[in-house]
């Protein structure tokens, strides 16, 4: 691959790290968090979609922006780089196995409407 | 008109909003407040590596950088502490989520 081609994979090779960093919880800690995917969706996507309207308002505003050398270009709606959407997807999704992962070796600490 | 020069921090300060709902949503909002167990704090002692690195990332190779008006200017591994405060927000609100729809009986187990 082409060194320019690489570096445009610079922001998503973030999220696959995360991924790879937390979704094996799914398999060797059996955190079951990506077969309760309605769950997980209820959960996220108020937040997400809180966050992203903020990111749309700064990233209007010239609050922060992308170096479009390290990001894939493709946009999302409001000009959202692709990236920072599935930000808002995988990052959640690694919090809730991380906090799954914890609940399975310490279930005395889980909500006490949550223990079997 | 804006002074020339003059710090808006307007990333400091939306953050810093939303950390307080965030916080207030905490403790007022769901039954069983997450900050006051040890599940959130081991769980976000674990987070905390990856947020810090995953936000190195992004900061220090510049795929992502600030307006430098906005933000207050201190930075903790290359990112600015706000991107931290952001963070801890969103973690401690999905969790927040996850928990109350699971005490509403949406995919228990």
């Amino acid at each position: 691959m082409r060194e320019s081609t690489m570096l445009k994979l610079s922001y998503l090779a973030m999220l696959i790290f995360t991924m790879f960093a937390s979704f094996w919880l799914e398999i060797a800690f059996k955190v079951h968090v990506l077969r309760r995917m309605k769950r997980v969706l209820l959960s996220l996507l108020p937040i997400s979609l809180g966050f992203l309207i903020w990111d749309a308002y700064a990233i209007a505003q010239g609050h922060w922006y992308f170096d479009q050398k390290q990001v894939t270009g493709i946009n999302g709606p409001f000009s959202i780089p692709i990236e920072e959407i599935l930000f808002f997807l995988i990052i959640p999704i690694a919090v809730l196995m991380t906090l799954e992962g914890v609940a399975r070796i310490k279930p005395q600490w889980k909500h006490p409407e949550l223990r079997k | 008109m804006e002074t020339p020069g003059a710090a808006q921090m307007i990333y400091s300060d939306i953050v810093i909003a939303i950390l307080i709902f965030s916080v207030l949503l905490d403790l007022f909002g769901f039954k069983n407040s997450l900050l006051t167990r040890p599940i959130f704090w081991s769980s976000y002692a674990i987070i905390l590596p990856f947020q810090l690195l995953t936000n190195w990332w992004l900061t220090s190779r510049n795929i992502v950088m600030y307006d430098p008006d906005v933000i207050s200017g201190l930075r903790i591994m290359s990112a600015p502490v706000e991107d931290l405060i952001f963070g801890f927000a969103l973690i401690l609100n999905v969790m927040g989520m996850w928990e109350y729809w699971g005490t509403k009986g949406v995919q228990k187990d």
